[in-house]
């Protein structure tokens, strides 16, 4: 009852679905568009809607003219996946420590934790820079990698913790009485336990470290055959001619990726996200 | 915490009968979770002393130096003194504040009206559900690159379309123009964010209680004050605790304006991240970008304050209640 709309009503609500939608969604399409249209097409005058003959060609040609761009797209897993795994590393202890034991100086310490969320590594890059600079580490994967991944270890602590505070404790009980060891109880117990929280986790965090590359590559390197994607696009932009065909292309495919994780995960991804966060 | 120590205690603390030894026991347990607890906490602690406590300790005394790429020298509050002197500096700091009021305004007000438009109950909305997210999931600087063609003058479609409509009588270039420059700076910045506001928004709609709603409809409440009396003060933590969220992302939002126009066109879109950034690896200036660094840190520090504080008295409201 309460939730009939009249029929005005319903087409006004749809309308405004549609604008937001479209406010939303327009640059993906016109990137992909783009990405259709022949390179003359895109730079008729008067500026046209439609083009008559929409093809792939683009997605063919870019890897010619960016000769490098399979490099980038690995290179871009490559770093997000070391990310993932270094900052899981650190979150999975951790994140145990907080969901199960009391214990003093505990809210303030996940208080610090989080208070690193606050800033983002653009502060921080003077004396990171610094440092590996002097250590000669600039241009390599581990500048991009290892400050990265300690940006993602708060996030990926609180989200964590959420997820194993709702296994039950009994199990652990359990084992811990049949005299298992606390670490034994951990990994054998609680981690297979923890597998979907891990996978929600882990993807959160695979999401943000493929999203921040860009500002660890473009300040901490500056070789080429290291870039990852994000910032490898840039070289479109640097011939004579702009190929924005190619570069919305080669935009496109580094979507790709999160994008199809995404809808694979979607449900549980939103649910964990905005779980972890509303709860405070 | 206090229950789940004793479950977690061992079998011979029953046996042992007598209830100070048990006392003793529980205390020793008590310690050595404590000790286990911080062992599981150390490496993501140290890492992070490493990686964000060091570098914050070092950008406050580089501040204090005229360190560039060949070396430093201690010269006291100069770089400070210089700041606070620069006509310059004013303007960005006014600037960075404009642009943050502006961004986080329209995302809360744009989130609110999403968030209500995929509460409401129409064919669809799961679907409409899931287009919103794209920006939030997708990198930043991917996203951007979209914006770059969209604002193109010649051949984007925002130029095109307005031409279209006769508000525009010819190709106009937006990241060229000071003014056009910054306020398409904020609406990408605005599209970066909408998702993530909306959805936290909606889902403090959706833990509204419905009865509340159905009391208020059968009194015979219209939706719009259903919507201002009831989902407004009832989502209003989370509105507060996204506002401050925002404002500190929008402050620290670096990539937006770097891809559209490098904090051009002359200064136009240069906010505090920006200037820091410019000065410091840009212009290997590094002294002088810590001392804008220690700015910004500043006053992060201050919002997070009043985060912390807006948190606590809504906590308190809630208790009162």
């Amino acid at each position: 009852m309460m939730d009939r709309y009249s029929l005005p009503h319903k087409i006004f609500l749809y309308f405004c679905v549609a604008l937001f939608l479209g406010f939303i969604l327009l640059p993906f399409f016109e990137m992909f568009m783009t990405s259709l249209r022949p390179l003359e097409h895109l730079f008729r005058s008067p500026y046209q809607f439609w083009s008559d003959d929409f093809s792939f060609k683009a997605y063919s040609q870019m890897w010619d003219t960016v000769p490098l761009l399979p490099r980038y797209i690995a290179n871009s897993m490559l770093i997000s996946i070391s990310v993932t795994a270094l900052a899981l590393a650190f979150v999975i202890p951790a994140a145990y420590a907080y969901a199960r034991f009391g214990f003093k100086g505990k809210s303030l310490s996940l208080g610090i934790f989080l208070a690193v969320n606050m800033f983002s590594g653009a502060v921080l890059l003077i004396p990171l820079y610094k440092l590996l600079r002097n250590y000669g580490l600039l241009n390599t994967y581990f500048a991009m990698i290892v400050p990265g991944a300690a940006f993602l270890v708060p996030m990926g602590i609180w989200l964590l913790k959420s997820y194993l505070e709702k296994i039950p404790r009994e199990l652990e009980e359990a084992a811990f009485m049949d005299g298992a060891s606390r670490l034994y109880t951990l990994r054998r117990v609680v981690l297979p336990l923890a597998v979907p929280g891990l996978i929600v986790v882990g993807v959160a965090v695979f999401l943000s470290a493929y999203a921040q590359q860009f500002l660890f590559a473009i300040t901490f390197n500056s070789v080429k055959e290291f870039m990852p994607l994000p910032a490898g696009i840039l070289e479109f932009i640097g011939y004579q001619s702009v190929k924005w065909n190619q570069m919305m292309a080669a935009s496109i495919i580094g979507m790709l990726p999160v994008l199809v994780i995404f809808l694979f995960l979607q449900r549980y991804l939103v649910a964990g996200l905005t779980a972890g966060a509303i709860k405070e | 915490m206090a229950h789940a120590s004793e479950n977690l205690l061992p079998y011979q603390g029953e046996r042992s009968g007598s209830a100070q030894k048990k006392q003793g026991m529980l205390q020793g347990l008590m310690h050595s979770q404590a000790t286990f607890a911080w062992v599981l906490i150390a490496p993501a602690a140290l890492y992070l002393i490493l990686v964000v406590a060091w570098p914050l300790a070092e950008t406050i005394r580089l501040s204090f130096t005229n360190a560039n790429i060949g070396g430093e020298t201690y010269i006291g509050t100069a770089n400070y003194e210089k700041l606070l002197s620069s006509r310059k500096f004013a303007r960005t700091v006014y600037r960075t504040f404009y642009w943050m009021f502006l961004s986080v305004s329209f995302k809360i007000i744009f989130g609110l009206i999403g968030a209500t438009l995929l509460n409401a109950a129409i064919p669809g909305r799961a679907l409409f559900r899931m287009l919103v997210m794209p920006p939030w999931i997708v990198p930043v600087a991917i996203g951007c690159f979209g914006w770059l063609w969209l604002y193109n003058g010649h051949f984007g479609i925002v130029s095109g379309a307005l031409q279209y409509l006769g508000i525009l009588d010819g190709p106009f270039e937006f990241l060229a123009y000071r003014q056009s420059a910054f306020y398409s700076a904020v609406v990408t910045d605005v599209w970066v964010g909408l998702p993530m506001v909306t959805f936290f928004l909606l889902a403090a709609m959706q833990g509204v209680p419905r009865d509340l709603y159905e009391a208020a409809y059968v009194d015979g409440a219209s939706r719009w004050y259903r919507f201002r009396r009831i989902t407004v003060p009832q989502i209003l933590p989370v509105i507060i605790t996204m506002s401050i969220l925002s404002i500190i992302w929008t402050f620290n939002s670096f990539e937006v304006i770097w891809i559209l126009t490098e904090g051009g066109p002359r200064n136009a879109t240069t906010t505090l991240i920006i200037d820091t950034y410019k000065m410091a690896i840009a212009n290997f200036r590094f002294g002088q970008g810590a001392a804008r660094a220690v700015i910004v840190v500043t006053l992060l520090s201050v919002f997070s304050l009043i985060y912390l504080f807006a948190l606590h008295q809504i906590k308190k409201r809630f208790e009162a209640a």
